[in-house]
C-alpha cells in the first residue's frame, strides 16, 4: 500500500506533524495522528515525528505496474512559435535542454510545429538542437491543441525520450496538459529548475506553489516521458551559432482539417507594451495611481524603456486598466530584470506574482508599505513627480548613449 | 443546458505564513475558500442557466470538509453538487485528480459544457481542466476570458482566450471543457435564500465504488506519475532596500537612473 502509516502505539498525539504539514492533511483524531486525502506523502511529517511513529510507503516501481523507463532515451523541447515567431522560452528551454542532455550523455531534439516555420528548425539547430522534428502543415499554422497534441503524442510513441519540456505560456500549459494525459506521463508545471540526479538519471524539477511561499522539488519515476512546464525567464537564453548542424526530420500531420473540431476565427492583438511573460523591464501602478488617467505617465515610461505596463490587482479591480496588465496571484507572475511598482503597497498576492524580478524599484508614499521589503531601489515620495522626472532623466541619458 | 463546473477548496494563501522554525507553511486559522479562478466558473454557469435554462452540477474531490465549498456553490446558484472522496483518492496528481474527475463526469453525463477555473492557487498547474477534456474526449478551451457565444441548441461555442500576446478568438463545437480567467465575469453573492437552500441540501458522496467503470489502479498515489520529493522555504530575496533621496524629484530620478544604468537593467 502506498500511504502515510502511523503507528498508533507510538504516536503521542503531540501534534508536530500537523504542525510540520503544508498540506492540511494530518488531523489528531482521539489524540492520535491521522492523514486524510489531502496526504501527497511528501514526508515533512516523518522527519519531525519525535516518536517515529510515522512512515510514508511510496508506490514502488512494481506497484505501479510499469516498466522500461530505460528504453527511453533523449531530451526533447517543443518549440513554441507564434505567427512564424519562436518565443524567448523556446531557447531558454534550449539552453536548459543542452545542459540536461550534455548531464545523460543523449542528443537534444526541438520538435518546432507550425506552417511556413523551416526557419524556425533551423534556428532551433543553431540554438542547440542535434535533431529537429518539423511538422510543416496549414492544419498547424496557429497552435490548436488537438492537432498539436496529436502530432507530440505519436513522436513520443515512437522515439520514446525521456525528457520533454515545454514553455508555461497558455500554449504550453494547455498543450502539456493534453500531451501528458494522453501519455499518462508526469507534467510538473512552471518549473524554476531542473537538475538531473546523477544516480537515478532521473530529472528532479523545481517549482514555487502556494503563492510562491513554498518551492517542491518533484521527481517523476515510473512513468516516461518526464515533462515539465519551463517559467519565462528564469533561464538564460543561450547564444545562437549558426555553424552548428544538425538534422531536420519532416514528420507528417496527424489529424486532417475535418477531423480538428476547434476553429480559429480572429487574433485580436495587444499593443507590444503588454506581453508580460517576455517583458525585460516592466513598470506597474497600484492604488496610489488614482485613477485611469494615472497611468498615462507609467504608460509614457514604460515608452521610454521599452518596457510593458503592470498593474496591481487595485488598479484593475478598479477598471484603471484591462485585467491582461494584471501582475500577481490571480493575475500573472514575471520575472523581469527591472520592475518599477508605483503606488503599489505590496500584498503579499502583487508579491507572489513579482518578487523574483532582478531589480524591483519602488515608488511610493508610504515609507512603511510593504513593496520596501522587496525593493532593491525605494524612492518615498509622490510618484506624479517622480515618473515623469525619471522619464525626462532616461529619455536624456538613453538619447545620449 | 447542463453545465458542470469542477472547483477545488483550497487554502487562502495570501494567509499563509511561513513558520519560521519548522519552514512549512502555518495552516492554523487560515481559512479554506473556494480557489478564486473557480468562483468565475461556478459564476459563468450560473449565467448560461439564466440564459438557456437547464442545471448547473458543481463537483469536487477532497476530504469531508470540502463539502463546505460545495455548500457555498449551491448557496450561490447550482442546483447539485458532488463530493468526490475517499482514501483512495489521496495523493493524487493532477494526471490522478483529471481522471478521477473524469470518470465522475461522465456518470454526471451528458452535459453541454466543464467549467473550471484556469489554475488553482495552491498548486499553479492549470493541468487538470486540460486533463479532464484529455480524458473525455471533449475539445479544451483554456484561459477563456470572453463568452462570445454559446449555442446549445446548435451545439456551438465561441470564446476568447487571453495569450501572451493578445486574444485569439476560437470556435468548436459542444460538449467542452473551458477554463476561465479572472477577466471573464463578477461573481455574485450568495442571497439569504441561497444560503438557506444550501444548509439544507444533501450532498451525496461517491467513493472509488461508485466509479465502476474507472480502473482504480489510476486513483491516488498508485495513478499518480509525479512524486514530491522536498519541500522547503524559497531562498529570501538577498540584499536590503537602498533608500533614494534628492532634493527635488529630478535629483531622486537622476540618482535612481544612475544606479539602474550601473545595474545593467536598462
Amino acid at each position: 500500500m502506498s500511504e502515510l502509516t502511523v503507528d498508533t502505539g507510538l504516536c503521542t498525539g503531540c501534534g508536530a506533524c500537523v504542525d510540520a504539514c503544508s498540506f492540511g492533511a494530518i488531523a489528531l483524531v482521539g489524540g492520535i495522528a491521522q492523514a486524510n486525502e489531502r496526504c501527497i506523502l511528501c514526508g515533512a511529517c516523518v522527519e519531525v515525528c519525535p516518536a517515529e511513529a510515522l512512515q510514508a510507503a511510496r508506490p514502488t516501481p512494481d506497484m505501479v505496474g510499469e516498466s522500461g523507463t530505460d528504453t527511453y532515451r533523449g531530451v526533447w523541447v517543443w518549440v513554441e512559435q507564434f505567427q512564424g515567431q519562436a518565443g524567448s522560452i523556446s531557447w531558454e528551454m534550449m539552453g536548459q535542454g543542452r545542459r540536461l542532455a550534455q548531464d545523460l550523455g543523449v542528443p537534444l531534439t526541438a520538435c518546432v510545429l507550425g506552417h511556413n516555420v523551416q526557419h524556425i528548425a533551423a534556428q532551433a539547430i543553431a540554438y542547440g538542437a542535434d535533431r529537429v522534428f518539423l511538422a510543416d502543415d496549414p492544419t498547424l499554422a496557429t497552435c490548436r491543441t488537438e492537432p498539436y497534441a496529436a502530432i507530440l503524442v505519436r513522436l513520443v510513441q515512437e522515439h520514446r525520450p525521456e525528457i520533454l519540456l515545454l514553455g508555461a505560456s497558455a500554449r504550453g500549459r494547455d498543450l502539456a496538459g493534453a500531451v501528458a494525459t494522453e501519455l499518462h506521463a508526469g507534467l510538473t508545471a512552471d518549473c524554476t529548475g531542473l537538475e538531473i540526479d546523477p544516480d537515478t538519471r532521473l530529472l528532479r524539477q523545481t517549482r514555487p506553489a502556494f503563492g510562491g511561499n513554498i518551492m517542491a522539488t518533484i521527481i517523476c519515476p515510473t512513468h516516461r516521458p518526464q515533462m515539465a512546464t519551463v517559467r519565462h525567464r528564469v533561464f538564460e537564453t543561450p547564444l545562437p551559432d549558426t555553424r552548428r548542424t544538425g538534422q531536420i526530420i519532416a514528420v507528417p500531420a496527424v489529424l486532417a482539417e475535418e477531423k480538428i473540431a476547434v476553429r480559429v476565427a480572429d487574433f485580436i492583438h495587444e499593443s507590444a507594451s503588454l506581453n508580460l511573460a517576455d517583458a525585460r523591464i516592466i513598470v506597474s501602478g497600484g492604488r496610489g495611481v488614482g485613477g485611469p488617467e494615472g497611468f498615462a505617465c507609467l504608460r509614457e515610461l514604460a515608452t521610454v524603456l521599452g518596457g510593458a505596463l503592470g498593474a496591481s490587482r487595485a488598479a484593475v479591480d478598479a477598471g484603471w486598466v484591462p485585467y491582461a496588465h494584471q501582475v500577481g496571484q490571480t493575475g500573472r507572475t514575471v520575472r523581469p530584470d527591472l520592475y518599477i511598482a508605483c503606488g503599489i503597497s505590496g500584498a503579499i498576492q502583487h508579491l507572489a506574482g513579482m518578487q523574483t524580478a532582478k531589480v524591483i524599484v519602488a515608488i511610493n508614499q508610504d515609507p512603511q508599505a510593504p513593496i520596501f521589503h522587496v525593493a532593491t531601489y525605494g524612492i518615498v515620495g509622490d510618484l506624479f513627480e517622480i515618473v515623469p522626472a525619471l522619464s525626462a532623466e532616461f529619455r536624456r541619458r538613453l538619447g545620449r548613449r | 443546458m447542463h453545465a458542470i463546473v469542477c472547483i477545488k477548496q483550497v487554502p487562502d494563501t495570501t494567509e499563509v505564513r511561513i513558520h519560521p522554525e519548522t519552514h512549512t507553511l502555518v495552516r492554523e486559522g487560515v481559512a479554506s475558500i473556494i480557489n478564486p479562478f473557480d468562483t468565475y466558473a461556478i459564476e459563468e454557469a450560473l449565467r448560461l442557466k439564466e440564459r438557456h435554462g437547464g442545471r448547473v452540477t458543481v463537483l469536487t474531490m477532497g476530504p469531508a470538509q470540502a463539502r463546505e465549498a460545495l455548500k457555498e456553490a449551491l448557496a450561490l446558484g447550482a442546483d447539485e453538487a458532488v463530493l468526490l472522496s475517499d482514501r483512495a483518492f489521496a495523493g493524487s496528481d493532477t494526471w490522478a485528480t483529471a481522471y478521477t474527475l473524469a470518470q465522475a463526469i461522465r456518470r454526471l453525463a451528458p452535459f453541454d459544457i466543464i467549467l473550471c477555473g484556469k489554475q488553482a492557487i495552491d498548486g499553479d498547474t492549470g493541468q487538470v481542466g486540460p486533463g479532464i477534456a484529455r480524458q473525455l474526449k471533449v475539445p479544451q478551451l483554456t484561459y477563456v476570458c470572453r463568452l462570445q457565444e454559446f449555442d446549445p441548441a446548435a451545439g456551438r461555442i465561441q470564446v476568447e482566450r487571453l495569450l501572451e500576446e493578445g486574444r485569439e478568438v476560437v470556435a468548436c463545437s459542444l460538449p467542452a471543457l473551458v477554463t476561465v480567467v479572472k477577466d471573464i465575469n463578477q461573481p455574485r453573492f450568495a442571497t439569504f435564500m441561497g444560503v438557506r437552500r444550501a444548509a439544507r441540501a444533501q450532498i451525496p458522496v461517491w467513493d472509488a465504488q461508485s466509479l465502476p467503470d474507472a480502473d482504480p489502479a489510476f486513483f491516488g498515489l498508485g495513478g499518480s506519475p509525479t512524486q514530491v520529493v522536498s519541500i522547503f522555504q524559497p531562498p529570501a530575496r538577498e540584499g536590503k532596500v537602498t533608500m533614494l533621496v534628492g532634493d527635488t524629484p529630478a535629483d531622486a530620478a537622476a540618482c535612481l537612473a544612475e544606479r539602474l544604468l550601473a545595474d545593467r537593467v536598462i
